[in-house]
Order: structure tokens, then C-alpha cells, then sequence
């Protein structure tokens, strides 16, 4: 059922395609570069509301502004699909005589791993303006949140890419779906400052546990505790993970 | 044995029928054309026996597997070049054919002998290494059906090989069609809304209109059933006289005369025209000027649908958009 080689050769190729594009990795750091130097500097000096300690803001800021960056990489790596529609390679990949599982596999592969570089790039520029971790051991459970977050948002993309058939969605989706996303998420600030109907909204995003278990992972605090935060990170995963091949397996079989 | 097997098939979207009820087979070795119009559903009936869409009704084989039931097998056993390009520009050729061969499970060695090979057949060896952005149409469509060879599919479609072309790459993309098929015995189905292309190609065709056949032969068959070649003479003298003369031989199908000029229909008109100035000669008659023309697969298509194929597609322009309509509408739900 699984062709690990198509796995494999689909993945290749979204490696291929991003390392190629070296002004676009570029760019898509500028947004959290943006976010780091202003955000950061600016509100630096201010106490974080409901965090206790003195903590700098951009220490509290930096693993909401990696799950941010995650999500745009992941939820546009999961759009792709349209992207292939649009310049006729998805008919290549779709005749082509593996499962569609093994299609869906290779693509969430592919954007996986460019979702986890750019996380790690965007940590290595957060080096740049003072960030320090506060443990080693950290990054690797960092790395598995990373992981968890960017399969998530594959699988939302994949849902998404299923639905919408033209490029013009892309950026409804931007605006309606991926902003408010991060938004909620309490990438910038604690949920707890928020209007408690929002708060409750907020726990419908899937990204306010990549985060707070990055901020866990990275800084040692979170909201939640991080063996709650990956249990839940980690059944939202499979779910998307398992409608975004459904939805793609359906939309492309008719 | 035949590759293809098409029983009735038909598909609709929503309420407009693409294709309608067709039947036909392809031999091991033929070389088929579907000829008609834009929208007249050639593109459709590929996709539905390369498994890209799944028929209304009907019964389509490739190779002797089921389109909807045996869709891996069908997958293995054919090659396809889509009417746009299917390629990743980002890639290089060379890569465009890894990609390809990978997913069809072909192991390193053989991969690495297949491309070469390929490469040189449509000789693009030297341009292996550069991105497809940079390749002009022509290369793009000799590099896709390269990668349609790969894994050396029993039966290859070609979904207008040739459309928006230049004259000089059209004619070498048909040599390396011919070539294909006649030595590596490859099976090829085109659609072609160009009809001196199913002419030069193709040992059979199909004319499409509508999304039905409205006749199916070789094309010399379908040229014969209009009755042959006219030979127009343009005559000095009694013409009254040769008039009769003519219509008096049993080979002249029809026999008309506008002005100084007789068009006489006839099949084989090549090996008659001598016998013809002789008979003119013999009656008297100065014979002025010889034309012979062959009835072309466009006088073919005008004769069974009564449209040139120019006004069917304008006809059928309205049609289309409204099929396109339909299909996103279907899509986007």
C-alpha cells in the first residue's frame, strides 16, 4: 500500500524545489525577522502579563514567532497541491502507479522537513537579536512540536487544496484562516489577557498547543505543561493528517 | 490481442454529456487517431483510460485491465502526454525523467540506461541538465514524451502531440511518433484536431464530434466513401460532345461541367488522366489545363457531420464554456 520510493522521490523533489529557490527561503524569513526585531525590541523592556519573573518579551516571543513560521510554511506546503494543478505536474504524479497514500505521504515528507528548516532557521536568527534556550535537550523536544505543528497544518493545507480548486483561494485562505490562527494561538501574548469568549475560541486552535509546548520545550514555560501539550499536539497531528489524505485521495478519484 | 477495449462508454458532468456512448478497439501495434474538433470530448475519453477520471457508464480496458477496477495496472501499462505541459520547470530535464522512473519502481541501473536512451531518441542528451524553464515548447513536448517512454508502457496517448508548434518541430515530432511505433512496436492513441496530422500518422481514425464517433476507418477508407479523387479539365471545343463522353465511361463517378471546366469524380484519378486528355483529344477537344485533387480527412469530416471543422468548433465554443462551468461548479463543492 506504502511505496516507500514514491515517498522517497516525492520528497526529493520538494527538496530540490526549495534549496533551489534560495530567494524565497530568503524572503520567507523576513516576516519573523520583522516580527523578532520590532515586537521584540520595542516591547523588550515591558513585563509579559501573567507570566511571573522578569522574563524579556522576546524570549517569551520567539517560540510563537517559530510556530508562526511554522504554520505559513506548513499550511502553504499543504497548498501546494495547487500549485501542481495549476502548472499540470499533479496529472504526472497522479498517474503515475503508486497509492495515493504514498502521494499524500511524500508530500507531507516533503513539507515537513522544509517546515522544520525554516523553524530552525528562524530559531538561528532569533540567536541574532539575544535568544538564549534554556536547555539543550530542549531543542529536541522543540523539534518534535515542530514536527507535530507542521503535519497539523499539511493536513489543513491538504483540506484546503481539496476544496478550493483555483489559486484565487489562496488568499481568502490568508486572510480568514492562517491570520486568525496565529492570532489565537497566543503566539504574542498569554491567552489569559484575552476576553474569556476569545479565550475559549483560542482552544480550538491548534497552534496555542504547538506553542505553548515550544515555549515549554524552548524556555521552560508553558501554560499547560508539556506531556499535556504533546498528547494533544499529537492527536490533532494524525487527525489532520488522516482528512488531508482523505480529502485529497477523494477530490482527486472522482 | 486487442490493447484497448471501449464499450459504450460515456461521461457526463452534471447534465452535459462529454462523450457519449463510444465503442472501439485498438490493436497491439496500431497507431489510432481521435479526430475532431476542440470539445468535441477526445481529451475526456483519454482521461478516462488513463484513470484520471472515472467513467458515467460503460466499459473501457487498457492492455486487458479494467479502467475503474484495475487503475494500478492500467497506471503500469501506459505512458501519456498530456495536451498542456506536465512538467516541473524547476527541475532539469534529467530530473523531470528520475522523478518518472522513480515512481515507476525502475531500479538504478536500468533507470540510469532508459534515460540515456530516451534522452538521445528525442535528442535532448545535451539539454539534459538544464531546467525545464529554460527549454523552448518544442523541447518540453520531445522531453514528455521521452518520459513517456521510460518504462516502456504497452500503449502510449498523446493528447494533440503537436498543438501550438511550429511547422519544422511538428513534422519532428511525427517522425519520432512513426519511429516509435513502428520499431518499438509501441501502441499509440493521439488526438489531434489537425487533420493532415491524423492523415500523415495515423493507420486509423476516428471522427469525433459531439462526444460520439461519426465514423470510424483507415483514412484512405474514409477518403473512398466520398467516391474518390476529382479531376477538373479545362477544355476547348465541343463540349457538349465530350460531355457525353465522358459520362459514358463506367469509372466516372460524376461528371459536371461549370463553364470551360469539367470536375469529374473518380477514384484513382492519378492513373486516369491520361486516358482522360486522350478521350478529350479524340473527341476533338484542346485540353487546356489538369488538376487533381484528393479528397482530404477535412472533406471527410465535412461529409459526415456537414460542418467544416472550423465551424463546429465555433459552434461548440459556447458549449464548452458552459461544460467548463459545470465542471469547476462540480469541483468546488
Amino acid at each position: 500500500m506504502i511505496n516507500l520510493t514514491a515517498v522517497y522521490v516525492l520528497w526529493l523533489r520538494e527538496m530540490k524545489r526549495y534549496f533551489r529557490a534560495k530567494s524565497r527561503i530568503l524572503g520567507s524569513l523576513a516576516i519573523p525577522f520583522f516580527f523578532l526585531a520590532f515586537l521584540g525590541l520595542g516591547f523588550n523592556r515591558m513585563a509579559v502579563p501573567g507570566v511571573a519573573g522578569s522574563l524579556n518579551y522576546i524570549r517569551y516571543l520567539v517560540p510563537g514567532i517559530v510556530g508562526m513560521s511554522l504554520l505559513f510554511q506548513s499550511v502553504f506546503a499543504g497548498l501546494s497541491v495547487l500549485w501542481d494543478r495549476e502548472f499540470g505536474f499533479l496529472k504526472e504524479i497522479m498517474v503515475a502507479p503508486v497509492s495515493r497514500v504514498s502521494i499524500v505521504l511524500g508530500r507531507i515528507a516533503g513539507g515537513m522537513t522544509t517546515a522544520l528548516v525554516q523553524g530552525l532557521l528562524v530559531l538561528a536568527v532569533s540567536f541574532l537579536v539575544g535568544f538564549r534556550i534554556a536547555s539543550v535537550p530542549g531543542i529536541l523536544l522543540a523539534l518534535l512540536f515542530m514536527v507535530l505543528v507542521s503535519t497539523s497544518f499539511i493536513g489543513l493545507g491538504l483540506i484546503f487544496a481539496s476544496r478550493i480548486k483555483d489559486m484565487q483561494g489562496y488568499s481568502i485562505i490568508m486572510n480568514f484562516v492562517v491570520f486568525p490562527l496565529f492570532f489565537l494561538s497566543g503566539a504574542l501574548y498569554p491567552l489569559g489577557n484575552l476576553p474569556s469568549w476569545l479565550r475559549v475560541l483560542s482552544y480550538f486552535d491548534p497552534l496555542t498547543y504547538g506553542v505553548d509546548g515550544l515555549r515549554g520545550a524552548l524556555i521552560n514555560i508553558s501554560a499547560r505543561g508539556l506531556a499535556l501539550n504533546l498528547l494533544i499536539m499529537g492527536a490533532i497531528s494524525a487527525l489532520m493528517v488522516f482528512l488531508g489524505a482523505w480529502s485529497f485521495e477523494r477530490s482527486e478519484s472522482s | 490481442m486487442d490493447d484497448i477495449k471501449v464499450e459504450r462508454l460515456t461521461k457526463k458532468f452534471d447534465e452535459i454529456t462529454a462523450v457519449d456512448h463510444i465503442s472501439f478497439t485498438v490493436g497491439s501495434g496500431e497507431l489510432f487517431g481521435l479526430l475532431g474538433p476542440n470539445g468535441a470530448g477526445k481529451t475526456t475519453t483519454l482521461n478516462m483510460l488513463s484513470t484520471l477520471l472515472r467513467p458515467t457508464s460503460g466499459l473501457a480496458e487498457v492492455s486487458g485491465f479494467d479502467v475503474t477496477r484495475n487503475r494500478d495496472e492500467v497506471r503500469r501499462s501506459i505512458g501519456i502526454v498530456f495536451q498542456e505541459p506536465a512538467l516541473d520547470s524547476q527541475l532539469t530535464g534529467r530530473e523531470n525523467l528520475e522523478f518518472h522512473s522513480m515512481m515507476y519502481g525502475m531500479g538504478r541501473e536500468e533507470r540510469r540506461k532508459k534515460i540515456a536512451e530516451v534522452l538521445a531518441l528525442v535528442e535532448l542528451t545535451e539539454k539534459a541538465g538544464v531546467q525545464v524553464q529554460n527549454y523552448s515548447g518544442g523541447m518540453k513536448r520531445r522531453l514528455e514524451i521521452a518520459r513517456g517512454l521510460i518504462h516502456r508502457p504497452r500503449v502510449l496517448f498523446l493528447d494533440e502531440p503537436t498543438l501550438g508548434l511550429d511547422a519544422q518541430t511538428r513534422r519532428h515530432i511525427w517522425d519520432y511518433i512513426r519511429k516509435l511505433n513502428r520499431e518499438q512496436g509501441v501502441t499509440i492513441i493521439l488526438t489531434t484536431h489537425y487533420m493532415e496530422e491524423a492523415d500523415y500518422l495515423c493507420g486509423r481514425v476516428a471522427i469525433m464530434d459531439h462526444g460520439g464517433f461519426a465514423a470510424i476507418d483507415t483514412p484512405e477508407k474514409l477518403k473512398e466513401l466520398l467516391g474518390g479523387d476529382v479531376v477538373s479539365l479545362e477544355v476547348d471545343g465541343d463540349l457538349g460532345a465530350l460531355e457525353a463522353e465522358f459520362r459514358s465511361l463506367d469509372w466516372v463517378k460524376k461528371a459536371k461541367l461549370h463553364e470551360e471546366t469539367f470536375s469529374l469524380t473518380m477514384e484513382r484519378g492519378d492513373r486516369r488522366i491520361p486516358e482522360l486528355v486522350s478521350v478529350a483529344q479524340r473527341a476533338g477537344v484542346t485540353v487546356n489545363s489538369v488538376n487533381l485533387r484528393r479528397p482530404s480527412l477535412e472533406d471527410v469530416f465535412l461529409h459526415f457531420t456537414g460542418k467544416t471543422i472550423r465551424e463546429s468548433e465555433a459552434s461548440q465554443a459556447e458549449r464548452n464554456r458552459a461544460m467548463m462551468m459545470a465542471h469547476r461548479q462540480r469541483r468546488g463543492r
